[in-house]
């Protein structure tokens, strides 16, 4: 096929930026870097330095003042070099605090791996080993480790590793826990692998963006911590000189010779806030879910960015007009043409179905009407929404909100993320209900009955009281329409209102969408990607590729006579129930890249019917019969007429 | 050539949760398999459809090994193969294999598919690295992608593309049966074509068998040659595609092809509201379609009926003690 012919594209670098420019962008972790960066270096490259003995005493000149000949920071209380005592101290501080971080994420990593991957009992046991370790206040263990021990570096070391296993077994088994039970691991049992190989060659590599996260943010802490146990005198031992034990020793003397332990204090301060800061930056680099945006506060209503204001033009009897919408994203660089002009109406009492694939723009097409697309990095850059007189996208921020859930309600995808797991389906009601009507507690809790009621869920009262997750997914889906139809929606878009449910579901559903819209004379913009859930409820049609309308008529025409190629194919490659021996036919190729659209018909590329003029110019939805039009130069209906 | 049994499943069940608490209460156990008992030819594709929640997966995930059954046995080429899971899954995975529902999630995302394509090869047939290499061009030929792709990540590829590779993998032990679980439903439709396509060439090239469960009817009539459709844990008709879909005698069965929704069919038969499945920590005592079923009657509650032969059909069998007659 097309696909072992053509060599994949060559890689392009995709439109986010990699890891460390995204550190880099971060000013406060790029501090934090160079401020560790320069401790480092000058602590590496301490017995290069013209530094002299720390450890060497000259009570004659005891403490002097820092900016003293000889002595740039000033000596200690025996004389020692400060400067000297201080660059070696952090040497060790910093050894001590990074090794420990390693034997803590060593074993801790490794106790959490284990009890996430082998769950069960073996997990119970360790974890309540772990809550265990946790229970005593760390400072308290450590002490009583170093207590059994005898004092010293390597021992407050040790004692501080243990002390922060439970940390690191902490996160490390949650996320554990979670790959653990993907696919993938199934996947490589099935291929054969022993559990010893899925943990280590499979779970880990998945597990180590958490395990350097979580041992960016420990550094700074272990080096406090060991600070601390020396300043108590349990860590490094006179004459050798740390962090903490400088401060230690600079104690007494805080008032007569301050400079003694407020200078290895702002070394700590320095040393411990560069690398939290860097920690940061590195957590929101690598944690997958910051990844995904979060970070990123889309505002409550997509940006309008019109180039020109377009010409007002109407359709009779229309609720919905909508003119030359064109939704981008501007993500990187790259400018994503999501919808790129489309155009739709939908009068009172009718349903209009955007039939696509994904990636089509079908749902960017019914969320822009509404300002739902989220800003950044989505924003309108033409077109009009003509709800009766007003034009949507020209409405002020408060006038769309009160639009919003009124006359213009959606329905989604997935009731049960779409519906508060926390407050039952009666106060979800009632609020929506009061959002936009100054009624009683009563008069509410009575009309949200009678919705329940009109989306036929038997015992509406009772149910008022029923939490979203005691429902079956067809009845929150129910649910969910009450909603929408709470406040004598003008129009309801629904965006794949019954893909997520069982075809017995999927078919009450759709049967009371289509009872309640003749009820109620309400204007239906229904979003799929199923030509017979379409049959099923929609009047008219509109498919969709690429960001455009390729064809829209009613849904008869439609199905019997589709007149753009993709259309056709779209038809032809579903299997039909009742005619298994329909030979399917599949659409080879994939959809273009909206981001780079070709400039003449982007189906072209895929399209058995294509010819040189498809690819020159941009191709107009024309109208070719009462009702109907197509973005095809040579549709499959023209040759029909003329034979 | 449909006439050898390859695999034989006798009154599997599963139970999940149940036992006993620490005080040796009993805890509540709920049976997403029941009592299920199948035969699948050697070289024929044997459909499962159902709703959520019927137990088609847990089904699937019992026949490769990665689950187990709390009854029943389940019996392939002779050999017992619970049994045989229990002690090693690798001898199993040599002869059956699954392909997943989420093609993205099932490729584990810091591999490249060299790698993952790979695993099965050394792991369960120990090949050199000669004949792995010969192996990977030929399995990459076999799903129709580019040998190029071998070297790139699982998220750089479409859905399609990557559910191919999930097949490859399951193609690399040379198993005889594979066991497909829902493997189109995340596909966009034009790409389930392509896969459909695939996986029917496959079947012809290599003489494999496959078990596909999927809830969607249309797509397991156009692959089939015989369908079981489940409910509530247990088969409440079986028979080939053809009789099951053409003339259906389980009022269930009739109810699923009258919902499903197909170009050109105008209205769909809707049920009230009222009609829900059972609570699976308190299964009725009869037919678990009872509630919801046009043709009860009293018996229907007090007993579960029996998945028996049809009177005048050939091989279809339906578990209802008022079936539908032919149409």
């Amino acid at each position: 096929m097309a696909e072992v012919a053509a060599a994949p594209p060559a890689r392009r670098s995709s439109g986010r930026p990699d890891g460390l420019r995204l550190l880099l962008n971060n000013s406060l972790a790029t501090g934090g870097l160079i401020v560790f960066a320069v401790i480092v270096l000058v602590a590496l490259a301490a017995p290069f330095l013209p530094l002299p003995d720390p450890d060497a005493t000259e009570p004659v000149n005891r403490l002097l003042r820092p900016l003293e000949a000889g002595h740039l920071l000033g000596t200690d209380a025996l004389g020692r070099d400060i400067l000297s005592r201080l660059i070696w101290g952090t040497r060790v501080s910093l050894a001590v605090g990074i090794s420990a971080t390693l034997i803590a994420a060593f074993f801790g990593s490794l106790i959490g791996l284990v009890a996430g991957y082998v769950g069960g009992r073996v997990d119970t046991l360790l974890m309540r080993g772990i809550d265990m370790v946790m229970a005593f206040p760390y400072i308290l263990l450590a002490l009583a480790i170093v207590a059994v021990l005898g004092p010293g570096l390597l021992n407050a070391l040790y004692a501080i590793a243990v002390v922060n296993i439970p940390f690191f077994a902490r996160n490390i088994r949650g996320i554990s826990l979670g790959v653990s039970r993907r696919e993938f691991v199934d996947a490589a049992r099935l291929s054969g692998k022993s559990n010893a190989q899925i943990l280590f060659i499979e779970v880990l590599p998945n597990v180590l963006p958490v395990i350097i996260i979580t041992m960016s943010t420990t550094i700074g802490w272990m080096i406090l911590e060991t600070a601390g146990l020396s300043f108590l005198g349990l860590g490094a031992q006179p004459p050798q000189a740390d962090l903490g034990s400088m401060l230690g020793d600079g104690r007494k003397i805080l008032f007569s010779a301050p400079h003694v332990s407020i200078i290895p204090g702002l070394m700590i301060f320095a040393l411990v806030m560069s690398i939290n800061l860097l920690g940061d930056g590195v957590r929101d680099v690598l944690d997958p879910r910051l990844k995904s945006g979060a970070l990123t506060r889309p505002v409550a209503r997509t940006a309008v960015m019109r180039d020109a204001q377009p010409p007002m033009q109407r359709t009779d009897g229309a609720v919905l007009d909508v003119r030359g919408l064109r939704t981008e994203f501007h993500i990187g660089g790259e400018i994503y043409k999501a919808v790129g002009g489309v155009d739709l109406h939908v009068k009172r009492g009718e349903c209009l179905g955007i039939v696509g694939e994904s990636g089509s723009g079908k749902s960017v097409t019914a969320m822009s009407i509404m300002g739902l697309v989220p800003t950044p990095p989505g924003r309108i850059v033409g077109g009009t929404a003509m709800l009766g007189d007003e034009d949507l996208f020209a409405a002020s921020d408060e006038r769309i909100r009160q639009l919003r859930g009124a006359a213009v309600s959606h329905v989604f995808q997935d009731p049960l993320s779409t519906l508060h797991p926390l407050f039952t389906v009666g106060d979800q009601l009632i609020e929506a209900i009061q959002a936009h009507q100054p009624l009683s507690k009563a008069e509410t809790s009575a009309k949200a009955a009678d919705l329940l009621k009109l989306v036929r869920i038997p015992n509406p009262a009772e149910r008022l009281n029923a939490y979203p997750h005691e429902l079956s997914g067809g009845m929150r889906q129910r649910v969910c329409i009450a909603m929408a139809l709470a406040n004598d929606a003008r129009i309801i878009i629904a965006d794949e209102p019954t893909t997520a449910l069982d075809v017995t579901v999927q078919a009450q559903v759709l049967s009371l969408l289509d009872a309640l819209r003749k009820e109620r004379d309400t204007g239906i913009l229904f979003i799929t990607h199923d030509f017979g859930v379409v049959s099923a409820i929609c009047d008219r049609v509109a498919v969709m590729y690429a960001g455009k309308f390729v064809e829209t008529g009613s849904t008869e025409d439609i199905l019997s006579a589709p007149a753009h190629p993709y259309t056709a194919k779209l038809i032809d490659c579903v299997p039909v129930l009742g005619q298994p021996e329909r030979r399917l036919d599949a659409i080879a190729g994939r959809p273009p890249v909206v981001n780079r659209l070709p400039v003449g018909c982007a189906f072209a590329e895929r399209c058995p019917r294509a010819q040189d003029d498809c690819r020159a110019a941009p191709i107009p939805l024309v109208d070719f019969a009462p009702g109907r039009a197509v973005r095809c130069i040579h549709p499959l209906v023209g040759e029909v007429a003329d034979a | 050539m449909h006439d050898e049994t390859l695999l034989r499943i006798e009154n599997a069940g599963r139970v999940f949760g149940g036992g006993r608490t620490l005080l040796g209460k009993p805890k509540r156990g709920v049976h997403a398999v029941q009592d299920v008992s199948i035969e699948v030819r050697r070289g024929e594709t044997l459909g499962v459809v159902g709703e959520s929640g019927c137990g088609k997966s847990t089904l699937a995930r019992m026949i490769v090994g990665l689950d187990r059954p709390t009854a029943g046995r389940i019996i392939f080429e002779g050999r017992d193969l619970v049994a045989e899971a229990g002690r090693d899954l690798r001898r199993l995975s040599r002869e059956v294999q699954y392909v997943f529902q989420d093609p993205v999630a099932s490729l584990n995302p810091r591999k490249t598919v060299r790698t993952i394509l790979e695993a099965p090869l050394i792991h369960l047939l120990e090949l050199g690295r000669e004949q792995r290499k010969a192996r990977l061009t030929e399995l990459m030929d076999a799903v129709n992608l580019a040998p190029e792709f071998l070297d790139r990540y699982p998220h750089e590829f479409s859905g399609g593309q990557a559910q191919r590779i999930g097949i490859a993998r399951a193609l690399a032990a040379d198993p005889k049966l594979i066991v497909l679980d829902e493997p189109v439903s995340a596909l966009d439709v034009s790409v389930q074509a392509q896969v459909l396509n695939i996986l029917d060439g496959l079947k012809q090239r290599f003489g494999l068998t496959y078990v596909f469960i999927s809830h969607d009817l249309s797509v397991v009539e156009s692959v089939s040659d015989r369908v079981a459709v489940m409910y509530f844990g247990r088969i409440v008709e079986i028979g080939s595609g053809r009789a099951v879909f053409g003339e259906p005698r389980h009022p269930y069965t009739h109810l699923l092809l009258n919902s499903a929704p197909a170009p050109g069919r105008r209205s769909l038969a809707a049920e009230d509201a009222e009609t829900e499945l059972p609570d699976p920590y308190d299964p009725p005592p009869g037919c678990s379609f009872y509630a919801r079923c046009p043709r009860r009657s009293d018996t229907c509650n007090a007993v579960v009926p029996a998945l028996e032969g049809v009177a005048g059909a050939d091989g279809q069998m339906a578990a209802c003690f008022h079936p539908h007659g032919g149409r």
